[in-house]
C-alpha cells in the first residue's frame, strides 16, 4: 500500500496540543487543521432539516400513507405467564373491514414433532401473539377485543429478587442457548451457565477479563468502601413509537421503519422472508428516536409483512404508547455490590464487583465496563448475572450497562476520598490516568465554581444546598462496514447518500458540513439523502459510532470526487490539478489568483452527467486498539450537579448541571450541545423521577403511559451548561467522533453524590424520591 | 374506544331527558346501552380510551348556555357556572383577590392546555387516578370487583395512594380544586329531571368508599351540576394552598392542603382545613381546626394543628412519607396566613 506522512495536530488545544506525524494511505486528503482554521467544521451550523422538523413539513414513518393502505394492530397476551391452549379468531374474522389475521406460531423445523404447542409459551404480560389488518386502525382495533385467547396459566414472577430464590417459579424451561447482546455494546451474555432463573456471570469484557489478585489487593489497603447501590427499571420513551409501513410489491419489500439501523432492518426482514438483501429496501428519513431501542424489526415488523403479504396491500403498524413502554425495551434495573480498596496515599489497590440485573425475558443486564476502566487498578473482577423473570424484554439503552454502573462506581470514589479526607475532585485528578477528564475537571470545575462546595450536611435551613461530581468513560467505536456516495451534478448540485439514518441528532447536517467543508461551499448547497438501504451501507445509531464511522468515509469520497471535477478543470486551464482549490464557491488556482471558476460552471465541463465516487471507512490512523474497530482515546466526560434537597419534604430539585465533554474534533456545536442537554435531561429523569411500576401480584406494568410513567418536563430541566473540550488523536481524516452515549452517563452518579453532599446521608438508590430521602432522615418511621 | 354517537344538549332538560346512567354507574355495572354525560371531556375520554367506559352514547352538556359564568357579589358570594373552564377561573380577578387558595388551586392544576378543555364540574365530579383502577386488567372493589389491589400488603403498588380513612379502596380524589372549594365551605348546586334544584355542601357532595364503594360523589344519572357556590368571605378571611407534586410542570397531587382561617390579629378564631390526597375524598381534619382555633398562629400551634391532622394517617407499604409531607405542608399553609 502507497503511503505518506504528514503532520496532523494532537492534543487540547489550550492544554497540550502539538503535531504528531502519522503515515497514512497516499489517497487519503489532506490534513485538517485544528477547527478554529476552518469554514463551517465545529461552528454552530443549523440543523439543515430545522425548518421541515419545527413546521410539521418533516414525515415520519407513522405520516406514511400509500394507497390502498391497511392499518395493523398487535395482538398481546394479557397474562404474564401461560401456555396457549387455544385462539379462536371467528369474531374478528367476520368483523367488516378486517382484511386479515396472523398468528405468531411455533416453528417446526423438518420431521420434527412439535411438543412446544402451536403457539409459543407467554412468557410476559404483553407479549405479542398476532395482529390484525384492517380498513382503519379502529377496528383493527375492535377486532383484537373479539380475539379470544384461552390460556393455561402457570406461576409468574416479577421481582428480581424473588426470581433469584431458588424455588422461584421458572421463566425458561427450555435452555437459553442463545448468545444475545441484550444491551452492551460488544458485550456478550451467556445464556448457558446458570441456575434457575439466573443466568452467567459475564466476568470480562473487550478490555479483558480479571486482573491481578483480589485477596492481596484489599490487603494492601489502608481503606475500604463495600456498598450496594439498586437502580430501576427505565423504559426507554421515544415520543415517536416503534413500528414500520411495509409495501411488498411483486418486485421488493419496501419496508418504511421507524429505525436507528435501516441495515440492520434489511438484514432481518431479508432473512426472516428468505429474500436476498437486494429485494428489500428499507427507508428512514425522519425518526423520532430510540435511544438503543430500535436497533431491529422487533415482532412488529415481520408481523406487517406477514398481514402485507396475506392481504397484498400496504400495512401500517405503529405501536402505541402502553405497547412501547411495555414490550418495546427497557434499561435493566440492578442490585450491584462494590469493594474497593485503596491506601492511603489514594492509590487503588483493589474492585470487586458483583452484580444482579433483570432484562427480563432477555439478556444483558449486566453494569458495564466503567468499574474495570474508568481508574486503573492493578486487581479486579466483576460478576454480573441475569436474572430472568416474566417482563417485557431489556434492549440497548444509551451507554447500556455503564450507566447503571456508573452510579455504583462514582458514588463509591466519593465515599473512598470522604474516608481519604480529600476533595473527591481533587482525589480523581490523583486516581485518574485521562488527560482529557484532567482538562474536564479543571475547566468545569471553574465553570461550575467548585470552591463553594461545603463539607457534607453543613448546610443551614431546611432546604440544603449540594454539589457533586460524578466521571465517565465510553470507547471510540467505529464501524468499518461504513460506506457514503457522494456525486457532483452537472448542474452544480453536490448529493451524499448513505443507509446511514439520522436518529434525531443531526447526521444529516453534519454529513453536509463534511462535504461543504472539503468542497468550499456552502452547507445549503448540499442535499443529503440517507436513510436507505439502496444506497452504500452505513452504521447503525448505537454505541455513539455514526460520528466516527461515517464522516470519514464522507470526507473521503467527497475528496475524490472533487479531485475528479479539479482534473477537468485543470485540463481547461492546462495547468496540474494538485494546484486547484476550491473557495467560496469558486475554483481557484495557487499559481495564478487570476484564474477563478464558479462551482457550478465547473460542473459543466463533465462529460458525463454526474461524478459519483464512494468511500468505505478506512482504518484508524496510527492502528486500532482492537483490529475490530475500537479505536484508542475514550470519550471521556465530567458532570457537575447542583442540587437543593428540603430536608421536611423530601423534595430534590437539580438546579444546574456542567456537563464538560470530548468527542474529538467538534463538528457542530449547537447540535453537540443540543444532544448532551438530552443525556443531562435522562440523567436528571433516572435519577429523580423515571421508574417502572410492575404489579408482582398481576405481572402488569401499573405505570404504561405518560402520565404516571414519569419524565421531565420544562420545570423539572435544571440550567445545563456544556463545556467541549476539542482533543486532537489524528485518527481518521475527521478525527470526529460522536457524543451520544457519553452524555448520559455520569448525571446520576453526580446527582447522588449532591444529594449526599446537601444532607450527609448517602442514598443508594435510584429513582430518589421524597420517600427515600425522608427515609434517610429518620423522618419515616 | 368502543363506537358511540353524540348528542349535543341545547338546555338542561334536553341533557336530562337524554341520560340514562352514570359514569361511575357504568364504570361498576358495566351495564351497557349507556348515555352519560361528558362536559369538558378530560375525565370521560380518558375512560373511554383506557377501555373502562363504554357508552353507546355521549351527551355533549358543554355547549348548554347559561353555565359558564362566574358571578361575585361581595355580600352573596361567588357563583361559578360549571361549565367555567378552569382556565377561565384562573384569570379571574374576584376569585384571586377573594378567593387566594381556590386561585392557587386553580392555577396549579394539570397544564395549560388541560386548564383550557376542563370546566369545574367535570373537574369535582372526576374519578380517581389510582392506577389499578384506571387499568382494563384490573377488577377492583370500584369496578366490581372482590379487592383492592393497592392495599395488598406484599404487591400493593400504594405510593400515591389513601392514608387516612383508607379501609376498603385506597384510591385519592383527583380533584386538587375540590380542596380548596371545600375549605371555603363551597356548595355544589343541582337540579334534576324535575327541574328541582339542590344546594349540596361540599362536605355531603363526595361519598366515602365505606358508604359506597361504587361512586366518589352522590350525583345520580337524573342530575347535573349548574353551579358551584362560595359564601362571601369576610374582612378577616385568609386563606392559603399548597400543593406538593414529584413534577412542578404537571402531576397528580402527592398531598394538598386548603388552609381558611377567620384571624383576628394573629389569633385564628375559625379554621378550615382540608387536605387532598390524603382520602379517598377531600378530607376535612377537624383535628387540625380544633388545634388551631382560638389559638395565636405561630410554628408551634401550626406545627399542633399538622399533628393532629395526623393523628388519623394509617398508612400503606410504601406511602409512609406522606405523613412528613402533610405535617410539613399543613404547618406552611397556616404560616402562609399569619
Amino acid at each position: 500500500m502507497d503511503t505518506r506522512k504528514e503532520k496532523f495536530p494532537h492534543g487540547i488545544p489550550g492544554h497540550n496540543l502539538t503535531e504528531i506525524e502519522r503515515e497514512i494511505p497516499i489517497e487519503e486528503p489532506p490534513v485538517w487543521p485544528v477547527n478554529d482554521e476552518l469554514k463551517v467544521i465545529g461552528k454552530r451550523v443549523t440543523r439543515i432539516d430545522a425548518l421541515e422538523k419545527v413546521t410539521g413539513k418533516a414525515k415520519y414513518t407513522s405520516d406514511i400513507k400509500l394507497p390502498g393502505m391497511l392499518y395493523a394492530k398487535m395482538l398481546r397476551s394479557n397474562v404474564p405467564h401461560a401456555v396457549i391452549t387455544s385462539i379462536d379468531i371467528s369474531k374478528a374474522e367476520s368483523l367488516p373491514g378486517v382484511h386479515a389475521i396472523h398468528l405468531i406460531e411455533n416453528v417446526r423445523k423438518e420431521g420434527e414433532e412439535n411438543n412446544n404447542g402451536k403457539y409459543p409459551m407467554v412468557k410476559y404480560a404483553g407479549q405479542p401473539l398476532g395482529g390484525v389488518a384492517a380498513e382503519s386502525l379502529e377496528i383493527a382495533k375492535d377486532a383484537i377485543s373479539l380475539i379470544k385467547v384461552n390460556y393455561e396459566e402457570k406461576p409468574f414472577v416479577i421481582d428480581i429478587e424473588a426470581a433469584m430464590e431458588l424455588n422461584a417459579p421458572i421463566v425458561f424451561d427450555e435452555p437459553i442457548t442463545q448468545q444475545e447482546d441484550g444491551g452492551d455494546v460488544g458485550e456478550t451474555h451467556d445464556g448457558s451457565k446458570g441456575e434457575g432463573n439466573v443466568r452467567g456471570p459475564s466476568t470480562s469484557s473487550f478490555f479483558g477479563g480479571p486482573r491481578g489478585d483480589l485477596e492481596e489487593g484489599f490487603k494492601e489497603a489502608d481503606v475500604i468502601v463495600e456498598r450496594t447501590y439498586r437502580t430501576q427499571v427505565h423504559t426507554h420513551m421515544p415520543l415517536e413509537t416503534h413500528g414500520v409501513v411495509v409495501d411488498w410489491n411483486p418486485d421488493h419489500m419496501m419496508v418504511y421503519a421507524s429505525t436507528q439501523n435501516t441495515n440492520a432492518v434489511r438484514n432481518e426482514m431479508a432473512s426472516i422472508f428468505n429474500l436476498p438483501k437486494s429485494k428489500v429496501r428499507v427507508f428512514c428519513d425522519f425518526m423520532g428516536g430510540g435511544f438503543g431501542a430500535k436497533h431491529s424489526a422487533g415482532s412488529f415488523g415481520p408481523m406487517a409483512a406477514n398481514l402485507a403479504k396475506k392481504t397484498g396491500r400496504p400495512v401500517w403498524l405503529m405501536l402505541d404508547r402502553q405497547e412501547e413502554h411495555i414490550a418495546e425495551g427497557n434499561r435493566p434495573n440492578s442490585i450491584q455490590s462494590l469493594k474497593i480498596g485503596a491506601r492511603k496515599d489514594g492509590t487503588l489497590t483493589a474492585i470487586q464487583q458483583r452484580s444482579h440485573g433483570t432484562a427480563g425475558v432477555n439478556l444483558g443486564a449486566g453494569v458495564g465496563r466503567i468499574a474495570q476502566i474508568l481508574y486503573p487498578c492493578p486487581n479486579f473482577a466483576t460478576e454480573q448475572y441475569d436474572v430472568l423473570t416474566n417482563a417485557g424484554p431489556g434492549a440497548a439503552w444509551r451507554a447500556p450497562g455503564n450507566v447503571q454502573g456508573a452510579f455504583g462506581l462514582e458514588q463509591a470514589i466519593d465515599e473512598l476520598a470522604e474516608k481519604l479526607e480529600i476533595d473527591p475532585l481533587k482525589y480523581r485528578d490523583l486516581i485518574d490516568k485521562s488527560e482529557v477528564r484532567k482538562v474536564e475537571r479543571q475547566r468545569g470545575a471553574k465553570l461550575f465554581d467548585w470552591s463553594r462546595r461545603q463539607a457534607a450536611g453543613s448546610g443551614k435551613g431546611v432546604v440544603k444546598k449540594g454539589l457533586g461530581v460524578g466521571q465517565s468513560t465510553w470507547p471510540r467505536f467505529v464501524t468499518l462496514d461504513s460506506s457514503v456516495e457522494v456525486k457532483i451534478h452537472n448542474d452544480g448540485g453536490v448529493e451524499i447518500r448513505s443507509s446511514v439514518q439520522d436518529i434525531g441528532t443531526g447526521t444529516k447536517t453534519i454529513l453536509a458540513q463534511v462535504v461543504a467543508e472539503e468542497l468550499g461551499l456552502p452547507v445549503a448547497a448540499i442535499t443529503v439523502n440517507i436513510g436507505d438501504t439502496f444506497f452504500p451501507v452505513g452504521p447503525g445509531s448505537g454505541g455513539s459510532v455514526v460520528t466516527g464511522s461515517i464522516t470519514p468515509p464522507a470526507r473521503n469520497a467527497t475528496y475524490e470526487a472533487k479531485k475528479a471535477l479539479l482534473k477537468l478543470v485543470a485540463k481547461k486551464w492546462e495547468t496540474d490539478s494538485s494546484e486547484l482549490f476550491i473557495e467560496d464557491g469558486q475554483v481557484g488556482s495557487k499559481k495564478d489568483a487570476g484564474l477563478k471558476m464558479p462551482f457550478k460552471e465547473a460542473t459543466k465541463l463533465m462529460r458525463t452527467s454526474q461524478i459519483s465516487k464512494i468511500a468505505s471507512r478506512s482504518n484508524d490512523y496510527g492502528g486500532f486498539q482492537q483490529p475490530w474497530g475500537l479505536a484508542y482515546g475514550d470519550l471521556g466526560s465530567v458532570q457537575f450537579a447542583e442540587v437543593s434537597v428540603n430536608t421536611d419534604t423530601g423534595f430534590v430539585r437539580v438546579d444546574k448541571i456542567v456537563a464538560a465533554h470530548s468527542c474529538g474534533r467538534p463538528l457542530n456545536l449547537g447540535q453537540l450541545e443540543s444532544q448532551i442537554n438530552g443525556g443531562v435531561i435522562q440523567g436528571v429523569s433516572y435519577a429523580l423521577y423515571e421508574n417502572r411500576v410492575m404489579d408482582n401480584g398481576t405481572g402488569h406494568m401499573m405505570n404504561a403511559n405518560v402520565d404516571q410513567y414519569k419524565v421531565p418536563f420544562s420545570m423539572e430541566i435544571p440550567e445545563i451548561e456544556t463545556l467541549i473540550v476539542e482533543e486532537y488523536g489524528a485518527r481518521s481524516s475527521t478525527d470526529a467522533y460522536g457524543i451520544g452515549e457519553p452524555a448520559n452517563i455520569a448525571t446520576a452518579a453526580a446527582i447522588a453524590n449532591a444529594v449526599y453532599n446537601a444532607i450527609g446521608v448517602r442514598i443508594y438508590e435510584i429513582p430518589i424520591t421524597p420517600s427515600s430521602i425522608l427515609k434517610a432522615l429518620n423522618k419515616v418511621s | 374506544m368502543n363506537k358511540f354517537s353524540w348528542y349535543e344538549a341545547k338546555s338542561l332538560e334536553d341533557a336530562l331527558q337524554q341520560v340514562n346512567s352514570t359514569v361511575s354507574e357504568q364504570l361498576y355495572e358495566h351495564s351497557g346501552k349507556a348515555s352519560v354525560f361528558k362536559s369538558g371531556g378530560v375525565d370521560v375520554f380518558d375512560l373511554v380510551k383506557e377501555g373502562l367506559l363504554k357508552p353507546e352514547k355521549i351527551i355533549n352538556i358543554r355547549n348548554i348556555p347559561g353555565l359558564d359564568k362566574i358571578g361575585y357579589d361581595p355580600k352573596k358570594g361567588l357563583s361559578i357556572g360549571s361549565n367555567v373552564t378552569l382556565a377561565e377561573m384562573a384569570s379571574n380577578p374576584d376569585i384571586k383577590t377573594n378567593y387566594l387558595a381556590l386561585h392557587q388551586a386553580v392555577n396549579h392544576a394539570a397544564t395549560p392546555q388541560l386548564r383550557n378543555m376542563s370546566t369545574l364540574g367535570g373537574n369535582i365530579a372526576q374519578r380517581n387516578r389510582c392506577w389499578y383502577f384506571r387499568s382494563a386488567d384490573h377488577e377492583c372493589f370500584r369496578k366490581g370487583g372482590d379487592r383492592c389491589f393497592a392495599r395488598h400488603s406484599d404487591t400493593g403498588e400504594n405510593e400515591n395512594h389513601a392514608i387516612i380513612d383508607n379501609g376498603s379502596c385506597v384510591s385519592v380524589h383527583a380533584s386538587s380544586i375540590a380542596t380548596a372549594l371545600m375549605a371555603f365551605n363551597a356548595s355544589v348546586v343541582i337540579v334534576n329531571e324535575e327541574g328541582e334544584k339542590k344546594e349540596v355542601h361540599m362536605d355531603d357532595f363526595f361519598v366515602t368508599a365505606g358508604k359506597d364503594i361504587a361512586k366518589e360523589n352522590i350525583l345520580q344519572a337524573k342530575e347535573i351540576i349548574t353551579e358551584i357556590i362560595l359564601p362571601a368571605p369576610s374582612k378577616n378571611t385568609k386563606s392559603a394552598y399548597i400543593k406538593q407534586v414529584a413534577r412542578e410542570s404537571y402531576d397528580w397531587s402527592l398531598g394538598d392542603v386548603a388552609v381558611v382561617l377567620e384571624v383576628s390579629g394573629d389569633t385564628c378564631r375559625t379554621a378550615s382545613i382540608v387536605l387532598g390526597a390524603a382520602a379517598p375524598v377531600p378530607y376535612r381534619s377537624l383535628e387540625a381546626q380544633q388545634a388551631i382555633e382560638k389559638k395565636t398562629i405561630n410554628s408551634e400551634n401550626a406545627l399542633a394543628a399538622a399533628e393532629a391532622a395526623m393523628s388519623k394517617a394509617r398508612p400503606l407499604t410504601k406511602n409512609g412519607y406522606k405523613v412528613p409531607l402533610f405535617i410539613t405542608t399543613i404547618k406552611q399553609a397556616i404560616l402562609e396566613i399569619s
